[in-house]
Parts: structure tokens; C-alpha cells; sequence
């Protein structure tokens, strides 16, 4: 009877326990940082590119060599399944992301290379950088259209 | 004493009827002044672009093409799923057989050219403030993009709403060709009024829905829930929306937020689509934004 009891209490804990677990999965917020460190660095080339601050060269090299370092990161644990915005809360992350790996793969593949030639140019001056940050937007983009939910 | 009754109950039944069968019979324009306007093509493409036509007509394949109007996606709503049709210029499943009076009696009033309502999940609760040589022009440029042959698919809705007649007393109710914004406007920002509650129909996804699914105007633009997904649509007015000209334009053209997060979801098309006008159309809806905040 105790053993029974113990048992139904284990497996009801475990329901219980579960999708708070998932909640917490470690991945979600380090895949969130990430992103983060990309806007970041992003954000200071967007904002020369857009003239909401003067270009400066050695500034925007660096910024650039950043976002070549960063998306080169492994993404190979920061993805588990049951990471999505249908299994858990605290996640923009669409379930269509595990649907298409693949081209979600591509998709990231193509931002890589985006921040490599971006990392190229920045330095060169504005028109070069201008360029090249309207490029690395459209790899960021062509993710958040399909993979990436409205913000709650 | 009760066969009276019963003759008055059922006049008044045939009464109401009748008032509810007029009231919900569609309201085209007149046909013959709308096959006068001469479209311009050239100009057309501007208004399909502010229009935001492809980001319900295209393809529902990821990386469809946006000239290429073969319908198919679908848009979940508290009234069933609707599926936007086929408006490529194809003859057979297209529009290619419409007048410019048919098609622009859809566009600006919800009316199909065999005479039946549309649902207002198709904006023209927004068009219907269209300037009708702007309508012309959209269908000159329209009839010049690919055809495709993809069959159109009814919506799937639940009773009462798969009722289409129903329509009429639901435009009775909320379809107006009145401004929501009221007040003086500068020349600049009258234009942004034009593209924003007219073409771009911005409201009809940033402002929240009443039970009957019409546009709450109280909240005008105060951001509303997702109809077809997750999240919510943010706020574009209101103490929340804090963006200056600059972060409104610089957003539709480029997608970059002011925090240079990149724009995603449906708003990513809208951007693909705004972003080929004249910066100064862009300009406009900044300022209009900024006059309603």
C-alpha cells in the first residue's frame, strides 16, 4: 500500500513536475543571449548604416568581426526538442522550426555567411557597410518571417 | 381571436424578413462610371504595393512569389478558416474574365461580380476609403501579372456564418466610408490617413475585433491578438508606442525596430511590400501615426 501510494505520488509529481522542467530547459534563455549578442553588435552598424550615428570605421570593423564570431557559435545543443513555443512558455521559437530542421539549417547557414561578407565590408566605408548590413537584415528576416512568433 | 394573432405574427415575421432581406442585400457602385476610369498599370504597381494584395494572394508555400496571386493560404479566426482565393488574371480560376467595375465593386465593396457579399476578412472594410482611380489602376497593373491555374477553395465556416446573405446585415452594421480619424490634418499627414486606413489597412490586424469581429474603434490601432497565430499584434498608438517619425519610416523600409530587432511574422511581408515605395509615402504614414498617438 505505502509502495503503491509512493508510487502515485512519484508519477503524479512527475506530470506535475515535467512542464515546468521544460520551462526551464537552460537552452531557451542561452539561445535567447545569443541573440542578443547579435543585436548587440547589430544594432551599432544599423545605427551607422541608418545615420542615427556617425560612421566610424574601426568601430564598425570590430562590431562586424563580433557578429562573424557569434553566429559562427555551435547551435547544436541550443535547439533540444519540446523547446518550442507549443511545448512551452518563454519562447518565440515556432514549432515549424523542427518540422523544416533543414532549411532552418540553411536559413542560419545563409546569416553565416551574411556576417562573414558584412565583416568584409564594414570597415570600407559607409555605402560598403550600408550594404552589407541590409544583407545580414534579410538573413535575419527571412528566419523571423516563417520560424519566429509574434511577441506576447 | 387566435387565427388572428397567428396572421399578425406571421405578417410581422414576413415584415422583418423583408427588412432584413433589403438590409442585407449588397450595394455595388455604379458600374458604368467605374468602366470609365482609365488605369494606369505604371501606377497601379504602387497601390498593389501599398495594398499589401500578395501577403494574402500569394502562394502559401514559404518563398512564394508575390506577383503570383494563386491564393491557398489560410487564416484561422474565431469564425472558421478562411482561405483567400485565387486573383491571378487566370480566366478559368482567376479574374481574369472580371470588368474593372466587378473588380472594383469587390475591392471597395465586398460585392462578387455574380452579385454575392465577400467576407470581411477580405479589407475592404478598409478599401471602401480607396480613391476608385487608384482602384483602376490596381486592376490595370493586376491583369499584367502571371497567370496561375490553382482551383480556388471554399472557406470552412461554422452556421451561422457560412451564411452569406448574413454579410449584408454585418455591413449594415459596421461597413462606413468615413475616416476614423477626424481631425485637421496637414497635407502630409492626409496622405498618410489614405495609406494607412485605406491601402496599407493597417487596423485591421493592430486594432482589436468586437464579438462580431468588427474593428473596435475605441482601440483604434491599441495592438489586438494574433487572429492567426501566437502573441499578440503590438500597438502602433497609444502611451506604449513610443517610436519617433524616423524609427516609423526607417522600420518600413528597412524592418529594422529602433532596437534593431529585425521585423518577422506577417508584418515581414507588409515590410517586402512598403518598402519599394516612394520613402516620402513612408514619411506620410509616420506622420499620420504620430498625429493619431
Amino acid at each position: 500500500m505505502t509502495f503503491i501510494k509512493t508510487l502515485g505520488a512519484l508519477v503524479l509529481g512527475a506530470g506535475l513536475a515535467l512542464p515546468a522542467l521544460a520551462d526551464q530547459d537552460p537552452a531557451i534563455e542561452q539561445r535567447q543571449g545569443q541573440f542578443k549578442l547579435f543585436v548587440h553588435n547589430f544594432g551599432l552598424l544599423g545605427g551607422m548604416a541608418q545615420g542615427r550615428m556617425d560612421y566610424d570605421a574601426e568601430m564598425a570593423q570590430t562590431a562586424a568581426d563580433n557578429l562573424f564570431h557569434v553566429t559562427r557559435h555551435d547551435q547544436s545543443r541550443l535547439w533540444p526538442e519540446g523547446t518550442d513555443s507549443m511545448s512551452v512558455d518563454g519562447t518565440r521559437a515556432n514549432p515549424a522550426i523542427w518540422e523544416n530542421l533543414d532549411d532552418f539549417v540553411s536559413k542560419f547557414a545563409a546569416l553565416q555567411d551574411a556576417a562573414e561578407n558584412l565583416q568584409g565590408v564594414a570597415g570600407s566605408g559607409p555605402d560598403e557597410m550600408r550594404a552589407g548590413v541590409g544583407a545580414l537584415g534579410q538573413a535575419c528576416q527571412a528566419c523571423h518571417q516563417v520560424y519566429r512568433d509574434e511577441a506576447s | 381571436m387566435l387565427r388572428k394573432t397567428l396572421i399578425t405574427v406571421a405578417l410581422t415575421g414576413l415584415a422583418l424578413g423583408g427588412v432584413l432581406w433589403w438590409l442585407s442585400a449588397p450595394d455595388p457602385l455604379d458600374a458604368r462610371s467605374l468602366d470609365a476610369l482609365q488605369g494606369d498599370a505604371e501606377q497601379g504597381r504602387a497601390v498593389y504595393l501599398a495594398a499589401g494584395c500578395a501577403s494574402c494572394h500569394k502562394g502559401p508555400e514559404r518563398d512564394a512569389d508575390p506577383l503570383v496571386l494563386s491564393g491557398g493560404r489560410s487564416f484561422a479566426s474565431d469564425f472558421g478558416t478562411f482561405i483567400a482565393p485565387n486573383i491571378s488574371p487566370d480566366p478559368e480560376n482567376g479574374i481574369g474574365t472580371w470588368t474593372q467595375a466587378a473588380f472594383i465593386n469587390a475591392v471597395m465593396r465586398g460585392v462578387s461580380p455574380e452579385g454575392k457579399h465577400y467576407y470581411p476578412a477580405f479589407p475592404y472594410t478598409s478599401y471602401i476609403r480607396a480613391d476608385p482611380q487608384d482602384m483602376a489602376d490596381l486592376y490595370a497593373y493586376m491583369m499584367t501579372l502571371p497567370s496561375d491555374a490553382n482551383p480556388s477553395r471554399p472557406h470552412d465556416l461554422g452556421f451561422p456564418f457560412n451564411i452569406r446573405r448574413g454579410v449584408g446585415l454585418w455591413k449594415a452594421l459596421f461597413l462606413t466610408e468615413d475616416w476614423v480619424t477626424t481631425d485637421d490634418l496637414t497635407e502630409q499627414e492626409a496622405r498618410g490617413r489614405y495609406l494607412s486606413e485605406a491601402l496599407a489597412h493597417c487596423a485591421e490586424c493592430h486594432t482589436p475585433r468586437n464579438a462580431l469581429g468588427a474593428l473596435d474603434t475605441d482601440r483604434w490601432l491599441l495592438g489586438a491578438p494574433n487572429p492567426s497565430g501566437r502573441g499578440r499584434i503590438p500597438a502602433i498608438a497609444g502611451d506604449e508606442f513610443d517610436w519617433t517619425a524616423f524609427d516609423i519610416s526607417a522600420y518600413l523600409e528597412t524592418g529594422f525596430t529602433p532596437d534593431f530587432d529585425v521585423v518577422g511574422g506577417t508584418m515581414a511581408d507588409v515590410v517586402n511590400s512598403l518598402q519599394h515605395l516612394d520613402k516620402s509615402e513612408l514619411d506620410a504614414i509616420a506622420a499620420f501615426l504620430l498625429h493619431v498617438r
